[in-house]
């Protein structure tokens, strides 16, 4: 293999990629925060007594599990004109795609994690005489949230890896970054390694934190 | 009522000293910085039947683990029929590296039996009580079965065959691992804690089934908390403490006349309660 | 809401929908087949007890676990031609992206299964005098194998969903024949409802099958 390496390249275009790259943390770390806490919500009715809204909940979960999110972003960028009347930008209807997706998952990690808690701990707080509400919120929760740390972080995961979608829609973030350079200098190689191996500094650390948190868990019994 | 395994004082001792089909010299193991075997010599004839006891800690099952290298001894030599298994590299008499093969040999005829039983659950118990047979010993099929029946009909679970490992009691899954051990028709049977997770309705079984094989005359090495059952069954007692041998002897000489301090100690914290 | 639906455009270019849908199921097969081929080799070398072995293939399947999968798409097709001097049909570069990324979850999920048995086990096969090989192939892997159905049918489905970013390569499965009607028609929120209402139904169709396999598979339990 006799291929020339053009690191000059790199440095010359890695400002480039660092604004795309934090385009890529301004769609990630939002889309996440409020995907996880629409989440909850969701996990609440999958787990209450009305039917109708444990029915709704499933259905959404599983039409965001059950497609690909490539897809349900292109979806949101088209639909969200058309059925709420406002021209959304591509930033902003990536940023509402990817949350909606989180919340879906986020609801199952939830639901798994408010499932896990063992009964003696709902009887135990229902024997103070507390109110459903203050159970939850009190007791239950604040357990969970602990229990699915590691969960939330791989989910963090994966959304960090999903904003990279939102190149397709022509968000400037890293990977549309990574796209454009590559085809104007016409050196794929050198920009493509590169863009990977931001995004492998970026998401790593949250793979190691997840494997940490999960080992120290199983360490504790 | 009592038990009808316990008494027991007339099983036959080996009277002419026979060869030892293991030996053990000088056996160190270390766990990381813990020193938990501290240089044990050691052998076993055929007919003997050798009771292990000591504090939890004391290194017991791993000195039982070492004999089939289910652990690997970090220092010292095992032989078998005299021959020294491993070959020590040149210079470094301490390190001793097993090819594969000798270690299956080894264990082929040093059969184990677990305290967790460690039975195959994806097996019935008759497969299970083939398996080494026709894996190992690559014997046929009819005449494995054959041999495997005979056992589980031994320790009575002949009409259990068909069935998987996880629909039976602690005691008879223990009874099968026997059974999958005998099979084998191993030289030497190592029992390592055999009764410590069962529960204790279901301790009697296994014994009575350990004392059948006492009485065949079989070689035996059993690590134990059951004193009263070690007494009975043995021919040689053992009480290792801090990874040596601290007392040695007859079931008489170390259960009811213990020479050491230690030995003393531990036998009253174990008889408080039994008189 | 005054939009007016009218799926009639995109149902009368079944063909075209069909077509991908194929072409959707073919790359998938094709790279399922793959990916569990690299799969077993990298968790066979990350079993081995010898660390020049592990490392390389542990450095291997981190980088594709913490990298979005858009990027070894684009880096396959673009980037690995320069370096060859070669050039890659989309299919080809879309199924080598597919098939190392999704091997490198497999050999997670193969090396997770292994080592989820218990060391229990391991020595009471050992104590028998069963060879390295005869434990693995009587009592190791068969255990492990029931194991591994229920995140091998999950890794699966994340391949089949992410068969929809080859459109970005111009490969024509569902996603791609979807942008096609769609330049045709002007009616992207029924193109891309109905594609996604395809996804669903074969991802729900899968599962179903993946259920059957596993009941099967751990009858003896």
């Amino acid at each position: 293999m006799d291929y020339a390496f053009d690191f000059a390249l790199v440095v010359e275009t890695f400002p480039i990629l660092m604004r795309g790259f934090l385009v890529t943390l301004e769609l990630w770390l939002p889309s996440l925060a409020i995907g996880l806490a629409a989440g909850l919500v969701l996990a609440l009715a999958r787990l209450s007594r009305s039917r109708l809204l444990r029915g709704g909940s499933l259905v959404y979960i599983e039409l965001f599990r059950d497609t690909p999110v490539l897809i349900q972003l292109i979806w949101f960028y088209y639909a969200f004109p058309i059925l709420i009347g406002v021209q959304l930008s591509p930033f902003t209807a990536a940023l509402l795609g990817l949350a909606l997706n989180t919340s879906a998952y986020g609801a199952e990690i939830f639901r798994g994690g408010i499932q896990s808690i063992a009964r003696g701990q709902w009887e135990g707080a229902k024997a103070l005489g507390m109110r459903h509400a203050d159970m939850l919120r009190r007791i239950i929760l604040p357990q969970v949230f602990k229990l699915m740390l590691p969960a939330f972080t791989n989910r963090a995961v994966e959304v960090a890896k999903m904003s990279s979608l939102a190149s397709v829609l022509s968000v400037h973030e890293l990977m549309y970054q990574g796209r454009l350079l590559s085809s104007t200098y016409y050196r794929p190689f050198e920009i493509l390694t590169t863009v990977a191996v931001v995004y492998f500094v970026l998401i790593y650390p949250a793979t190691f934190l997840s494997m940490t948190l999960e080992r120290r868990m199983a360490g504790k019994g | 009522m009592q038990d009808p395994i316990m008494p027991v004082s007339i099983l036959p001792a080996s009277q002419v000293p026979a060869p030892p089909i293991l030996q053990v010299s000088g056996l160190h193991k270390w766990f990381g910085t813990l020193h938990v075997l501290q240089g044990i010599d050691f052998s076993v004839a055929a007919g003997e039947r050798v009771a292990i006891i000591g504090g939890s800690g004391s290194g017991k099952s791993t000195f039982l683990r070492c004999l089939n290298f289910m652990e690997m001894p970090t220092s010292g030599r095992i032989a078998l029929d005299g021959t020294p298994l491993g070959r020590a590299s040149a210079g470094k008499p301490d390190e001793v590296r097993y090819p594969e093969s000798e270690l299956c040999r080894v264990r082929e005829r040093v059969g184990m039996v677990f305290q967790q039983f460690n039975l195959f659950p994806h097996m019935t118990v008759l497969e299970n009580a083939m398996e080494g047979l026709v894996t190992v010993k690559r014997m046929k099929k009819a005449e494995a079965r054959e041999r495997a029946l005979r056992e589980l009909d031994k320790v009575g679970l002949g009409n259990k065959t068909d069935v998987y490992p996880g629909r039976l009691s602690g005691g008879q899954q223990q009874r099968v691992a026997i059974a999958r051990a005998l099979a084998m028709e191993p030289e030497i049977l190592l029992f390592d804690e055999p009764t410590s997770s069962l529960d204790p309705e279901l301790v009697g079984e296994v014994l009575r089934v350990i004392r059948q094989l006492a009485e065949e005359g079989r070689t035996m090495l059993l690590v134990t908390h059951e004193l009263g059952f070690a007494y009975h069954f043995a021919t040689k007692v053992i009480f290792l403490a801090d990874g040596v041998f601290h007392e040695v002897g007859t079931p008489d000489e170390v259960l009811k006349h213990p020479r050491q301090e230690r030995t003393r100690a531990f036998l009253e914290r174990f008889t408080e309660f039994s008189f | 809401m005054s939009y007016q639906w009218d799926f009639s455009p995109v149902l009368t270019r079944w063909p075209l929908l069909l077509d991908g849908l194929l072409n959707t199921v073919k790359i998938a097969a094709i790279a399922i087949v793959f990916g569990v081929l690299v799969g077993l080799v990298l968790a066979l070398l990350r079993l081995s007890p010898r660390r020049s072995l592990r490392l390389p293939a542990a450095v291997f399947v981190e980088f594709y676990r913490n990298t979005p999968p858009i990027v070894h798409f684009f880096w396959f097709f673009y980037a690995l031609p320069v370096v060859l001097n070669i050039s890659l049909d989309p299919l080809v570069a879309a199924v080598l992206a597919l098939s190392t990324q999704s091997g490198a979850f497999y050999a997670e999920v193969f090396r997770g299964g292994i080592r989820s048995i218990e060391r229990g086990q391991w020595e009471g096969a050992k104590a028998l005098g069963m060879t390295h090989t005869q434990l693995m192939r009587r009592i190791v892997v068969p255990q492990a194998a029931t194991r591994m159905v229920a995140p091998f049918v999950e890794r699966s489905f994340e391949l089949i969903k992410t068969t929809a970013l080859a459109s970005t390569l111009a490969y024509g499965e569902l996603l791609y024949q979807a942008m096609m009607v769609n330049s045709e028609t002007f009616r992207p929120l029924e193109v891309y409802s109905t594609v996604a209402l395809l996804y669903l139904v074969l991802l729900v169709s899968c599962s179903a099958l993946a259920r059957v396999a596993e009941a099967r598979l751990t009858a003896y339990r």
